[in-house]
């Protein structure tokens, strides 16, 4: 049994998934159209064309919602699909005709055509409440939560410049939100509990301290209780201890909620790519709708889209018009979690008169 | 009475729900149901209730599989064994729908039918199922083409962009590097050997649509060195409004070249007389500002490569990092002989020196740029620094002085 065993493959070849038509074109396309919202026709050297319909997802889903993905691909795509690297789903046609049959298909199924050139598209996130063991908030909910509350904004170009939300649900960043527009953070604020009776029974004491990132773990003073201590100020809450050793938990149900740092971008396109900054050090953790994360990003939004100028991303408005002018339009009190004082901190500070009251 | 008031109010509003989609699920698998349970469980009370921990996984790989367990399995038996099966995605995650209903057959079979479309690495991910059904899921996998993912301090498994495949910016063959660097690795893919993880990704051009300066200790971005090639007819096309920018996607309808396009270009090497527009190409630092804005009109040039950027990851530990350049220019030709060499001395010296859970960029910065360098080959090059130092703590080597015995020089006079 054990020598039919099958391993070290690798993923499949991705050329028996292309569609005829990108088989044929493959490096030979020469421009392309947005020519409404959601849909994007390729134009390639040869003169064919391929038309994509862009339609939003979460990442979040069942074998269900994949055969329904599918039974839409078989009736107007020949079959062919793919995934964007933001959860997005595409519908892959050289049919011109079948454009609006699809996007028509795809809207009776509840799903939104959208996510293209200047509009807010799919959030990627992490796994949340649903799969993971350090989260400080929920995932998929916060998600949806915005993506309703923004679904204008999925569906149109009406933003200055694209508008790139992410979501990782503690600081751990699974999802590397670190140079989003918006990056929506879970947060603990508060240092792991210690259960020492149970630690002696269910942790290794040697990989508890070695977990922790800033050594902030030591063995216990007394000798007698097989347990540790933490040093509190130097945590910072990342529930790396809690992975080796489950009697340890930082979950504060009311105390841990959402941050929001902006200003991110991974182009290169007029500026280089930008870090996300502290705007909102907290929100509270508001289920099922988070309806104060939602506004807030409502608000620092709207501020960008009446502000911005022409192509700018919402880090280029912000270090155009100033970070104080910034915290002073979107009504955000200014505190000392705003200013850095991790490893780089200086790089952070003002050595400038450049500044405006 | 439901049981779940709270997820029941996401089953509204116009984005896709996936109460809705895991509630179709639980009718047919009861620990779907005691998933939507615990999520309610955690909704109501704001805590997790999942249980890192245990080593579980498939024979003979250290990687793929997570192991995950419920903290109240008396509550939710069908959550006592719930593990992540990372699944590695195709290049430029494309499929034929044939493909996706063998994955969502194996995986009704062995598992709970939910799944993630994609992870954040880019893996297919298979979330809950039991040990038990661990190796005859992999198996099924394996004998229709699919094999397991990376996990923990092991390669992960590499994502990148559309490419050639459907973009005419990608200065290279992302899809065919990503797959062919993913099984030139396949041993470092599953069988974790490395002081933490390590990621590789490609991205076509310097648009970056796979994030590869954020998040991939090894970021293969798409570049050229020659011309921006230039339809003056669409140029004007564009000017007189006949083409609308970035192809349709902007907010507005017609382009100023002037104050949209040359006022706007980092280097100012743009000039626009209302008739031709002119670049001075050596003076472009390829930002993609003025061929974003006119598809129809620009097109990077034909000379294509890749630079190579190291060291990015998230903020553990030492706070975020992108990736800086280390080769500024590197060919991007089957069978990426190079990249291959570059990225196996890389893991080399970081396998040698890190220690556990550094990353390769953290690396670097402990133990400095000149000692990486020499150690996989590479020269100084001032593609790779914002701005030289402007400390005087710079120091000196033998072979410094025996160059300079030799004739070196640091101005030529």
């Amino acid at each position: 049994m054990a020598e039919d065993r099958i391993t070290d493959i690798g993923p499949p070849h991705y050329e028996q998934f292309l569609p005829p038509v990108i088989k044929a074109n493959y490096g030979k396309w020469k421009y392309h159209e947005i020519p409404r919202p959601g849909v994007l026709k390729h134009v390639s050297e040869s003169g064919d064309e391929l038309y994509t319909v862009r339609c939003g997802a979460g990442r979040l889903l069942t074998t269900d919602y994949v055969r329904e993905v599918c039974d839409i691909a078989d009736k107007f795509c020949d079959g062919h699909v793919r995934w964007t690297s933001r959860n997005n789903i595409e519908f892959l046609t050289p049919k011109k005709e079948n454009v609006e049959p699809l996007i028509a298909a795809i809207k009776a199924q509840g799903w939104p055509v959208g996510g293209t050139g200047h509009a807010v598209t799919s959030i990627v996130h992490t796994q949340g409440w649903i799969h993971c063991h350090t989260p400080a908030i929920d995932a998929s909910g916060i998600v949806k939560s915005v993506m309703d509350d923004l679904f204008e904004y999925f569906g149109e170009h009406r933003l200055p410049a694209q508008v790139r939300i992410s979501l990782a649900c503690c600081l751990n960043m699974c999802g590397a939100v670190h140079c989003s527009d918006i990056a929506i953070l879970g947060i603990h604020r508060t240092p792991p509990k210690i259960f020492h009776d149970k630690l002696r029974h269910v942790c290794e004491i040697p990989t508890t301290i070695a977990a922790c990132p800033t050594g902030a773990i030591r063995p216990h003073p007394d000798k007698s209780i097989k347990s540790v201590v933490v040093n509190e100020e130097r945590c910072m809450y990342c529930g790396n201890c809690y992975t080796m050793c489950p009697a340890m938990p930082l979950f504060d149900p009311d105390k841990g909620g959402v941050a929001l740092l902006i200003g991110g971008k991974v182009s290169n396109a007029k500026h280089p790519p930008m870090f996300s900054r502290l705007g909102v050090p907290y929100l509270p953790n508001n289920p099922p709708r988070w309806p104060e994360v939602c506004q807030a990003i409502r608000k620092i939004l709207l501020a960008y889209v009446n502000g911005a100028n022409k192509w700018e991303r919402l880090g280029e408005w912000i270090t155009r018009i100033g970070w104080s002018r910034f915290f002073e339009i979107c009504d955000i009190p200014f505190t000392f979690q705003h200013i850095d004082d991790y490893k780089w901190a200086y790089d952070t500070y003002n050595t400038s008169m450049h500044f405006k009251f | 009475m439901s049981d779940t008031p709270l997820l029941d109010q996401l089953e509204t509003g116009p984005w896709p729900s996936f109460v809705a989609d895991l509630k179709r699920m639980a009718a047919k698998k009861p620990q779907i149901k005691d998933l939507l349970g615990q999520l309610e469980r955690s909704y109501e009370e704001k805590i997790t209730h999942w249980k890192h921990g245990g080593i579980v996984g498939v024979l003979g790989y250290g990687s793929g599989i997570i192991g995950r367990y419920s903290d109240l399995p008396d509550d939710f038996p069908g959550l006592e064994h719930f593990h992540t099966m990372r699944i590695n995605q195709p290049s430029g995650w494309f499929y034929t729908t044939a493909a996706l209903r063998m994955l969502c057959d194996i995986w009704d079979q062995y598992g709970s039918g939910v799944m993630n479309m994609h992870g954040s690495t880019g893996d297919i991910i298979f979330l809950g199922t039991t040990t038990d059904n661990l190796e005859p899921c992999f198996q099924a996998l394996a004998r229709n083409g699919f094999d397991i993912g990376g996990s923990g301090s092991a390669m992960r498994s590499p994502s990148c962009c559309c490419g050639l495949s459907r973009c005419e910016w990608s200065c290279y063959d992302t899809m065919e590097a990503c797959y062919d660097i993913t099984q030139e690795f396949q041993f470092e893919l599953h069988r974790p050997g490395f002081p933490y993880k390590f990621k590789f990704k490609f991205s076509g051009c310097p648009n970056d649509c796979v994030a590869a300066v954020a998040r991939a200790d090894c970021s293969v971005i798409g570049v050229w060195k020659d011309d921006i090639r230039i339809d003056q007819a669409a140029v004007k096309a564009y000017a007189g409004g006949e083409l609308k920018p970035k192809g349709g996607g902007a907010h507005v309808d017609k382009l100023d070249i002037q104050k949209d396009v040359v006022d706007l270009c980092p280097t100012q090497c743009m000039s626009w007389d209302g008739s031709t527009l002119k670049i001075n190409n050596r003076e472009c630092n390829h930002c993609m500002h003025c061929i974003n804005l006119m598809p129809q009109a620009l097109r990077p040039g034909t000379d294509k490569g890749a630079t190579i950027l190291l060291g990015s990851h998230a903020p553990i530990l030492e706070g975020a990092q992108m990736s800086w350049v280390i080769v500024p220019f590197m060919r991007m030709e089957k069978p990426f002989d190079e990249l291959k060499e570059l990225g196996a001395n890389i893991m080399e010296w970081w396998t040698e020196n890190g220690k556990n859970r550094e990353r390769v960029g953290e690396l670097i910065l402990r133990l400095g740029m000149r000692e990486f360098c020499l150690a996989v080959g590479l020269d100084p090059v001032p593609q790779s620094i914002k701005t030289p130092r402007c400390n005087p703590f710079f120091f000196w080597h033998p072979e410094d002085f025996e160059a300079e015995a030799e004739g070196k020089t640091y101005i030529k006079l």
